[in-house]
Formats: C-alpha cells, sequence, structure tokens
C-alpha cells in the first residue's frame, strides 16, 4: 500500500508540473496540451467507443502475431539448441534479425502484402520470433546435464525429456524472451499502424497518426498515454506473475 | 501391480563387471579411464569404491547405470547385459539434480509416473511412503530450494528408491555435506538397506566413509583406473564412524592407497 501510494504520488507530481508548466505557457499550447484537454480528449474517446474499438483492433492483432511467434520461436529455439548446423545456420540469423529494429520491416511487409491485415500480421511475429528463439536456445543450452542423466535413468527418454525437463528446467530462460518478444512486437506493431494506413481496422497507431496529421496534439499526448499503460499493465498482468512463480519456485528472489 | 508388491523388498541384483576398460576423446588426446577391471557384486551387497579422483570409478557406476557404455569388456546386471538406463538401477549423484521447477513430492513422483501398472493414487502413496522413509513427510510440497544439503540428499534418496530397484547406484552422494548430517545419513542409509536389501554400489573418495558404509571396499589406482586391492569389513551393523574399529581398516586401506600412489603408477 505504501509504495502504491508513492507511485501515486510521484505521477500526480508529474502532472502537476506539467499543469505548471502549461499555466506559465512556457511552450505553445499548441506543442504542450494542458493535461485538462488530454483528459477531456480521452473522456470523450471512451464515451464513442473508438477508444475501445481501436484498442480491440490491436490487441487482436498483436496477439495473434504474438502467439504465432510464440509457437514457431520455442520448437525452433529448441531445435537449434540442439543442432550444431541449426545453431551455425538459424541461430546466426537470428541473432542478426533480432537485432535489426522491427520498424524496418514494415516497408518489406508494405511491398510483400500491401495494404493488408497480412502486413500488421509479418511484423508482429518478426518482432517475437527472433526474440523468442534466442532466450529458448540459451535457455535449452544451459540445462544443466545432470537433469538429463537423472531423467534418463528414471526412465524419461525423447520427447517426455524435452517436454517434461528440457522445456521447464529452461522456462526461466523463456519467460524472459516472452518478454521482450512481447516488447519487441508491440513496438513492431506501433510502428506498422503508424505507417499502415489500412482499411481493415483502425488501432491504436492510426489514432496517433491522425492526431498527428490533424495537428491535434492532446489526441498523440492521449493515444501516447494509452499505449504507456497498456505496455505497463501487461507486464504487471502478464509477466509479473509468471517472474514471480519461476523466483519462488526456483529460489532465485532477491 | 498393487501397492503391497511394490513396497515388498525387490530381488537385488547380481552385478557383473567382467574385463572393463573405456577411453575417453578429450582436448588433450585418447585418455585411458578405466583398465581391465573386473568386479563381481552379490545380490543385496554393499560395496563401496575408493580411489582419487581420475580413478575412473564414477565412470564405472555410469557404465552400471547404464548412461555410458563400456569401451572393451562387459557389464552384466542379473544375466542381462546392460543396454541403456533401467529403473532396475537407479542412481544418486553428487549434486542433489533435483528438479527444482518441482517440489518434493514432484520429484519422487517423476520416476513412479514413468512407471507403468500404477494409477495415479498408487503412484502417489508410493511416493508419500518413501518420503516419511527419509523422513521429510512434513516437506512432502516444499520447493527444492528451501530445503538444505542434507534434505535434498534425503529427497534424492527418495526419488531413487521410489520406482523400487534392485541396484542404488551412489556417485559421492554426501561428499557436499556437513560431517553432521553426513553422519545421520550414514545411518539412515544402513537402516534403509537393511530394511530394503537393494544392492548398493557406493562411489566415494572418503576411506572411513567406505568402511563405515560397505560390506566391501574396493580400492581403486588412477591413470589408467585399476582395481587395487579389496578389503572385506567384518564389522557388526549399526557402524560409528567413529569407532576404532573402522579407524583401524581406513587407516590399512588409507596406507595401501598411498601405497599404490606413491610406488604404483606404471605398474
Amino acid at each position: 500500500m505504501k509504495r502504491f501510494l508513492t507511485a501515486l504520488g510521484f505521477f500526480l507530481l508529474l502532472i502537476a508540473v506539467w499543469h505548471w508548466a502549461y499555466m506559465r505557457r512556457i511552450w505553445s499550447p499548441v506543442l504542450v496540451p494542458s493535461p485538462e484537454s488530454v483528459g477531456r480528449y480521452l473522456w470523450e474517446i471512451a464515451l464513442d467507443g473508438s477508444l475501445w474499438s481501436s484498442m480491440v483492433v490491436t490487441m487482436k492483432r498483436l496477439l495473434a502475431g504474438y502467439v504465432i511467434g510464440l509457437l514457431a520461436g520455442v520448437p525452433l529455439g529448441f531445435v537449434t539448441a540442439r543442432v550444431q548446423a541449426l545453431r551455425d545456420t538459424l541461430g546466426v540469423l537470428a541473432l542478426g534479425l533480432q537485432g535489426l529494429p522491427s520498424v524496418c520491416w514494415v516497408p518489406l511487409a508494405l511491398l510483400w502484402f500491401g495494404q493488408t491485415e497480412g502486413a500488421m500480421l509479418f511484423v508482429v511475429v518478426m518482432g517475437t520470433l527472433w526474440s523468442v528463439i534466442l532466450a529458448t536456445e540459451t535457455g535449452v543450452r544451459n540445462v544443466n546435464p545432470i537433469y538429463i542423466r537423472a531423467a534418463r535413468t528414471m526412465g524419461s527418454t525423447g520427447v517426455h525429456t524435452w517436454v517434461h525437463v528440457m522445456l521447464p528446467a529452461s522456462l526461466p530462460f523463456i519467460v524472459s524472451g516472452m518478454k521482450q518478444g512481447w516488447a519487441f512486437a508491440w513496438r513492431s506493431l506501433m510502428a506498422a499502424e503508424i505507417y499502415v494506413t489500412i482499411l481493415t481496422g483502425f488501432g491504436l497507431g492510426h489514432l496517433l497518426h491522425y492526431g498527428r496529421e490533424l495537428n491535434a496534439m492532446e489526441q498523440v499526448v492521449a493515444i501516447m498515454l494509452v499505449i504507456v499503460v497498456i505496455g505497463l499493465l501487461t507486464d504487471k498482468i502478464l509477466f509479473s506473475p509468471c517472474e514471480k512463480f519461476l523466483h519462488r519456485r526456483w529460489g532465485t528472489e532477491k | 501391480m498393487s501397492i503391497p508388491s511394490e513396497l515388498s523388498a525387490p530381488p537385488s541384483a547380481r552385478l557383473a563387471i567382467d574385463k572393463v576398460s573405456k577411453w575417453f576423446e578429450t582436448s588433450r588426446g585418447r585418455v585411458q579411464a578405466l583398465d581391465n577391471v573386473s568386479l563381481q557384486v552379490a545380490e543385496g551387497e554393499f560395496v563401496c569404491l575408493v580411489g582419487p579422483s581420475g580413478c575412473g570409478k564414477s565412470t564405472l557406476l555410469n557404465m552400471i547405470a547404464g548412461l555410458e557404455m563400456p569401451g572393451q569388456g562387459s557389464v552384466v546386471a542379473a544375466g542381462q547385459p546392460i543396454k541403456g538406463p533401467s529403473r532396475e538401477r537407479m542412481m544418486m549423484f553428487q549434486e542433489s539434480a533435483l528438479f527444482p521447477w518441482l517440489d518434493a513430492l514432484g520429484n519422487v513422483m517423476f520416476g513412479l509416473k514413468r512407471k507403468p501398472g500404477l494409477n495415479d493414487r498408487e503412484r502417489r502413496e508410493l511416493a508419500e511412503f518413501y518420503l516419511k522413509l527419509v523422513g521429510l513427510e512434513k516437506f512432502m510440497h516444499a520447493n527444492i530450494h528451501e530445503l538444505s544439503g542434507g534434505m535434498k540428499q534425503r529427497v534424492a534418496l527418495a526419488r531413487a528408491l521410489a520406482p523400487n530397484p534392485r541396484v542404488l547406484l551412489m556417485d559421492e552422494p554426501f561428499a557436499a555435506l556437513d560431517a553432521l548430517t553426513r553422519e545421520q545419513l550414514y545411518g539412515d542409509l544402513q537402516r534403509i538397506w537393511a530394511q530394503r536389501h537393494v544392492t548398493i554400489v557406493f562411489v566415494t573418495h572418503n576411506v572411513r566413509e567406505a568402511v563405515s558404509l560397505g560390506d566391501r571396499v574396493v580400492l581403486f589406482s588412477p591413470h589408467p583406473g585399476r582395481i587395487r586391492e579389496e578389503f572385506r569389513i567384518n564389522l557388526a551393523r549399526p557402524r560409528d564412524i567413529n569407532s576404532v574399529e573402522v579407524a583401524g581398516y581406513a587407516t590399512r586401506i588409507t596406507r595401501a592407497l598411498k601405497d599404490y600412489m606413491e610406488h604404483g603408477a606404471g605398474i
């Protein structure tokens, strides 16, 4: 509770400073809108439903691409870790492409898929996949070999060893890879939505983009806030409980 | 299979190791770990393999476990050549090798779940039985990292015993523990061995430990690993590691070990 109040106090202070800067007219109100106007805009789009519908559109894209990236990335990471030839090929490719800023996929996706959902999906999958492959590979290679020997003496072989020993043993790495993959996917999707002005669905990135087109700074700031809050919430709701569980079980809590 | 038949002591195996040699490829070339090693272990016998590091005693244990294959010679358990790991021969390692993603009960259940012919309720009952046997019934749902070193090795012992193996292979299982915990575990292990009548092959470099546990102590010398001498320990059980008799045997064996280390090279 005390920690929550500290955080709350900090953000209220931030808003107060913002409000103060606005009142002093240090910058033009066109460039720095008031907290009130940003709040009013958010209230309006919440009431007319456009905030929720664009959030749904964005999250659907994100989830679809993320799940595909995970389902492909974890098994690929596994085989990459186990097969030397794949480590020297796919592993190097993954390392290179993971370093590529995800916005760089957008021009290629546009040329390949045009103004379609396919382009969005492709960009999100590319954002997720390489991080997940690399993290899984690292995790599997760090599995203590004694676990596998112990499992073998207890009658575990083949697929059973992979599912019941290798996978849980590398879980701490996989979860951190999932977290990084999520962050990359989220960034790449925003980039894609800003660049790809498609008609199949109006996401948060589009709202941001049109805020700029219309010179509506309160819209730009408001949508940025929404994006920040979504990022925070996914971390707190999705990843924090997983990490807490891992720390408790593995005893890695600091 | 029913619970009573599961809990009854298994017919323990006779192990026959015949003229086994083993080489490893290392970065410094080919190294011979074992040279023409032959050893017979009777049913229900407690044999300790003693020697300095590099004498191949762990390699031999791994072969009996089926985790490694001999380069030459044969390893036979209960009349059957060993082709791979089996629930008949369970292994305990120096590090507990417990799975941190499972609790104590989950670890003991791991091997039981791979054993056919049991239902889930029976598996659970068996796992609880073995955790009780090692005195950890209160820690069934403890996370592994919450357990002390001695408790971890107790869980590992329960996990190794749970599939009801005929042979228990122990690779310096108590080496990382403090002296008091170790002595407690000596007592427990002797009690459980007497109760279960399982064959035990126990690797250690602690001569006193070997004397206070084994029916027989087999002395290895290194580079390459060879069997030098065998000592039959004719002492009543339970034995106290601090007793004069144990110390007497240990002194003799240590002297022999030193002789082989100093004069034995190249023989």
